[in-house]
């Protein structure tokens, strides 16, 4: 157990990226409830460790951790679900402004569908990069994957997000709309 | 004829893991190479659609508050002579555990808020600007053009500078809304990306420059001479705190 005074540090240093922790989580877990209970384990996991933690790149240091706990908790989970399944109702995107809402709405749902849709390891490695902005070499630490795979996963990534957005809309969009 | 620069390289400059070097000639390269050119500018669409879809999920506040309980304040242990003195000490106790968990719950909540908030409308002000047509209401790299553009359509006088001798050139002025008030907002470009600088009065001290990130996009936000500036763009860091100094040099 840590004393007061490393609790105030890990409270400093930690918690600032709890919503990077929850962001990777979500989209690793395709969802919310499972996605709030891992990054809970995980943030009791690091704040176990945090003794061992000597400075460097929280971040990272923090990620890696939701990360395992994340496929940890994809293999215990395995059966009896479709990891690939992606419900909005339960676990549609928040609410936007009124204002982006128009210009965004088809894109969303094109990019929530097409991300949902590639392997976990491309769709981890755009998660960090685009929305996290982590650098090629914490992309590297975090996942443990050499950096030039790294490089060749986000480009095919890429392409494959690109493609989902500029090609005719799929019958499910058409639905929404 | 396919360009063998067009993947990984294009990847790198735009993710800004190019060196120096490396850059400068990749962008000797983009001058004469269209398929680069589109590759990037496909990059930085697909960029901005991912940031305007708003797929970054924040933590709920609940989860915080959970985890901020789970951890709690560690309890003093000790051996108390009499069972009313520690019935007394525990009521304390709780009191003091309760007042110090909500006390840290609002105050990171407090602070949390303001900063997200902000950023999030200055990113999302920078993600509508790189719509198609959005960027500039009036076109110019002349500074003298851009300022008197200004005139009568705010109420302060925004400074307007060309930096295109330092690698900022002006690409022109906009009017924009945030925290639901007209502002400047002035564009730059960087090498391929474009800087959106807005500018609004306030009444409050200088107060040096702050940095902060979201949806993989950097801010650098800073007071001075009554003006408040927010820098945004999806270049480096560094190119921002180069702009500041820039801007605040005279």
């Amino acid at each position: 157990m840590l004393d007061s005074q490393e609790q105030a540090r890990f409270e400093t240093l930690v918690l600032p990226h709890l919503d990077a922790a929850h962001n990777l989580a979500r989209w690793l877990l395709h969802g919310g409830a499972d996605a709030e209970d891992a990054v809970q384990e995980a943030m009791l996991r690091a704040y176990r460790f945090f003794s061992g933690f000597r400075g460097g790149d929280v971040r990272a240091w923090l990620l890696q951790i939701v990360r395992n706990t994340c496929f940890t908790w994809l293999q215990k989970n395995r059966h009896g679900k479709d990891t690939d399944e992606f419900d909005e109702e339960v676990h549609g995107p928040p609410g936007p402004t009124p204002e982006t809402l128009a210009i965004a709405e088809d894109s969303r749902g094109r990019l929530t569908r097409a991300l949902e849709s590639l392997p976990s390891r491309s769709r981890e490695i755009i998660v960090l990069r685009e929305l996290e902005g982590c650098s090629y070499k914490e992309i590297a630490i975090i996942t443990s994957i050499p950096i030039g795979t790294v490089m060749s996963t986000l480009s095919r990534a890429r392409r494959q997000l690109q493609l989902a957005l500029t090609g005719p809309a799929d019958k499910e969009s058409i639905h929404d709309l | 004829m396919i360009c063998d620069r067009a993947g990984a390289v294009v990847h790198g400059y735009f993710d800004n893991e190019l060196d120096a070097a490396g850059a400068a000639e990749f962008e000797l390269h983009l001058e004469q190479c269209s398929e680069c050119v589109y590759a990037l500018e496909d990059l930085e669409s697909l960029h901005a659609s991912i940031g305007l879809a708003q797929l970054y999920e924040r933590a709920p506040a609940t989860l915080r508050k959970k985890i901020l309980a789970s951890l709690g304040p560690a309890r003093p242990v000790a051996v108390f002579p009499s069972r009313t003195v520690w019935r007394w000490l525990a009521v304390a106790a709780a009191i003091l555990l309760a007042t110090y968990v909500s006390w840290r719950v609002t105050s990171l909540g407090h602070s949390g808020n303001y900063d997200t908030v902000l950023a999030a409308e200055i990113v999302d002000a920078h993600l509508r600007s790189l719509q198609p047509g959005h960027l500039t209401d009036v076109i110019s790299t002349d500074q003298h053009t851009v300022k008197p553009w200004f005139d009568g359509k705010l109420d302060f006088s925004p400074p307007v500078q060309d930096f295109g001798d330092q690698g900022f050139p002006l690409q022109g002025g906009r009017i924009d809304v945030v925290h639901g008030r007209s502002v400047a907002a002035l564009v730059y470009a960087r090498r391929k990306h474009f800087v959106n600088v807005f500018i609004w009065p306030t009444d409050e001290k200088d107060r040096a420059p702050s940095s902060g990130s979201q949806q993989g996009y950097q801010w650098l936000e800073w007071r001075k001479g009554g003006l408040e500036f927010c820098a945004v763009s999806d270049a480096a860091p560094s190119a921002l705190e180069e702009l500041h100094s820039l801007l605040t040099s005279n």
